[in-house]
């Protein structure tokens, strides 16, 4: 297959362009997302693409296609799932996952309960995508990893890619489901690269795990920008001579957790890493699903890696004490060595 | 408008009798809005979105009474096989988008709706129904802005029927005169008679040609009473409203003014209408029976339709 190589935030812009290009039930909505771009560049060149210049008008001054909202969470996505309920695809861009608790109601009371109580009758083929995770400093309010959150809610689908392939190979897919899908981005992996492949059919199943590095001591388990700090952790490890693989799980709701479980039958250990708070994280329902199944493999307590219980503070030497990285897993990884 | 209210007098005995549970709002009292506005629609082709107190819509866009009565008692034969109930009636290819159950949640998803309509090209009118008290909703003044920002075709109709559960209008609203609040979205606003059939009517007729011609949002509120509890486990009325305040209320029961117009005008005989009415309420038995006699969900049933594609994690 052959591949370019891309950031991650072009993996995603690139996914919705040529999903727009395809469908034209497919539209954006969100604050900031047209005239100024996008606050991450996600949607950058979109508005010119396919806003009003394009004769594309509902009404003067506003583009059909890519919709620039008022800041109003609730109502974008309240609005959004009407769209969605009569086919059209609307992919919603949260400024930060941090605000989608506003439209927490919508998303949950609403969106995931739609095909259930109608008994199939409405689908709701949303996408809300949108950084989640800590960033650089932005302090308690807006460095949210709530992934862990709507993985708690059967109706919703949840991803959180870490490469740039990923990222298109999956949104493809959210932006081709019926039913509603979250899907975060982590704002320090908008400027990695990786090769993508260039076929415009190329998508990834959701439910499936990825190995990132393949390993037989030891499984470090992670999504999003946590499969990093596991690389980074692996690679340490490996100049001791212990050999750790390294599973990507990039699809929270639904769980491989075949390959989870097969990884950890190979090497009879596991620690899980999430940036999300330690406490009740996703993170927690993974290692109890590996206690509960694979307790006859393991050799040690499944390990656990979380971000520090507390708000996120301000300071980058503080932040940074919040955010797991390879020192902490390494330190996991010695507990139950 | 006697069909619904029959209908409804079986639901609240469904409940008093436990083949209903959960939460049950009727619409006695109120018929004449909901008819008045509902018969004035390209049935089928227009969309329409309520809150939970859903059953007179349902019923008025064509949904098959038992199957309304069935969900109602959460049985297999229901509009959605009694996963919804009372308060979740859907009937989408009759253009009946439930049946919502937080209060003003549903509002941008009906501004949501006609966005879709316009989107196409196409010249729905959504007709976007919540009570007084959901007209303080946060997100309902969301959808008012996003509705007149996009110029959606989408009829906000507030059933004011002077309570939220049990506050009274003076109590819940600063300014009780909702339709105002169309005002600051620039929006066209008006207040109406929700009980008098033929005048609802008149003015549904004429707002939603006015929206379909236009492509813009408009806001009603519409005057109308409930003649019962909030809700079938309202069981202390005394705590919010007087038994005169009600009777006077009755004053006005809009079937009661309809009987009297085609009385006076001699368009029915009294006969007549006692006799449709008997007929109606024998309908509205025979739907009750039938409902009754449509068997519970089997258990298995449980995961059905929590995803389009893919079944849940299984199991306790
Ligand atoms: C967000 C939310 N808060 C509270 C409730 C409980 N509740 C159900 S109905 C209701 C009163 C709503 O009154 P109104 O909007 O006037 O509608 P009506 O029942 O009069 O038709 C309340 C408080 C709810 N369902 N949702
Ligand atoms: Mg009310």
């Amino acid at each position: 297959m052959p591949t370019i190589e891309m950031t991650y935030r072009d993996a995603v812009r690139q996914a919705m362009v040529e999903e727009m290009d395809a469908n034209p039930d497919v539209f954006l909505m969100g604050e900031d997302i047209g005239r100024y771009r996008g606050t991450f560049r996600v949607t950058e060149g979109l508005y010119d693409k396919y806003g009003v210049e394009k004769n594309d008008f509902i009404v003067p001054g506003i583009a059909r296609r890519v919709v620039d909202t008022p800041i109003v969470e609730p109502g974008i996505v309240g609005f959004a799932i009407g769209a969605a309920m009569v086919g059209l695809r609307p992919i919603v861009e949260m400024m930060t996952m941090s605000f989608s608790i506003l439209a927490l109601d919508q998303i949950i009371n609403h969106a995931a309960k739609i095909h259930y109580m109608t008994a199939g009758q409405a689908k709701v083929p949303l996408v809300i995508r949108g950084p989640g995770g800590a960033a650089n400093q932005l302090s308690a309010q807006h460095s949210h990893s709530v992934e862990g959150w709507y993985a708690h809610v059967p109706g919703l689908k949840v991803v959180a890619p870490a490469t740039p392939a990923c990222a298109k190979g999956l949104l493809r897919t959210a932006i081709r489901d019926d039913n509603p899908v979250i899907f975060t981005e982590n704002p320090g992996l908008y400027g990695i690269k990786g090769d993508v492949p260039e076929d415009r059919e190329f998508s990834i199943p959701f439910g499936k795990a990825r190995i990132a590095r393949q390993g037989t001591d030891l499984s470090l388990i992670a999504y999003s920008r946590m499969v990093h700090v596991c690389l980074a952790a692996a690679e340490q490890l490996a100049e001791r001579g212990i050999s750790a693989e390294v599973v990507d799980v990039r699809s929270l709701l639904p769980l491989d957790t075949e390959t989870i479980f097969a990884s950890v039958a190979k090497t009879h250990r596991a620690v899980v890493v999430y940036e999300d708070w330690k406490n009740g994280g996703y993170g927690a329902e993974i290692a109890a699903r590996i206690a509960e199944e694979c307790f006859d493999d393991l050799d040690a307590p499944v390990g656990r890696v979380g971000g520090l219980n507390v708000p996120m503070p301000y300071s980058r030497v503080l932040e940074l004490e919040c955010i797991p990285n390879a020192d902490d897993v390494l330190a996991a990884v010695n507990k139950i060595a | 408008m006697l069909f619904i209210r029959h209908f409804e007098r079986f639901s609240e005995r469904a409940y008093r009798q436990g083949k209903a549970g959960g939460y049950l709002h009727v619409y006695i009292g109120m018929e004449a809005l909901a008819v008045g506005w509902l018969t004035q629609i390209r049935q089928g082709y227009d969309y329409v979105i309520t809150a939970y107190r859903d059953h007179a819509h349902a019923l008025l866009l064509g949904s098959d009474p038992v199957a309304c009565m069935a969900e109602i008692m959460g049985r297999r034969g229901g509009l959605s096989r009694g996963k919804g109930g009372s308060m979740h009636l859907y009937d989408i290819p009759r253009g009946f988008f439930g049946g919502w159950g937080i209060v003003g949640g549903h509002t941008p998803l009906g501004a949501g709706l006609a966005f879709a309509s316009k989107y196409r090209g196409e010249d729905r009118v959504t007709l976007n129904f919540l009570g007084d008290g959901a007209a303080n909703a946060g997100v309902f003044f969301e959808s008012l802005n996003m509705a007149a920002l996009y110029e959606v075709p989408c009829i906000f109709i507030i059933e004011n029927n002077e309570f939220a559960m049990g506050t009274r209008l003076e109590y819940h609203a600063a300014d009780t005169e909702l339709h105002k609040r169309g005002y600051p979205f620039g929006m066209k606003h008006e207040r109406l008679d929700g009980m008098d059939l033929l005048q609802v009517r008149q003015d549904a007729k004429r707002i939603i040609d006015w929206v379909r011609e236009n492509q813009k949002p408009y806001l009603v509120e519409v005057m109308t009473y409930r003649f019962v509890g909030h809700g079938a486990a309202d069981n202390d009325q005394t705590l919010y409203r007087t038994k005169d305040e009600v009777e006077s209320a009755r004053q006005r029961d809009p079937i009661a003014l309809l009987m009297d117009y085609l009385t006076s005008n001699n368009l029915m005989t009294r006969e007549k209408i006692e006799a449709i009415d008997a007929e109606t309420e024998a309908e509205a038995e025979r739907v009750y029976e039938e409902a009754d006699d449509s068997p519970h969900p089997d258990p298995s049933e449980v995961y059905d339709d929590v995803y389009s594609d893919m079944t849940p994690e299984v199991g306790h």
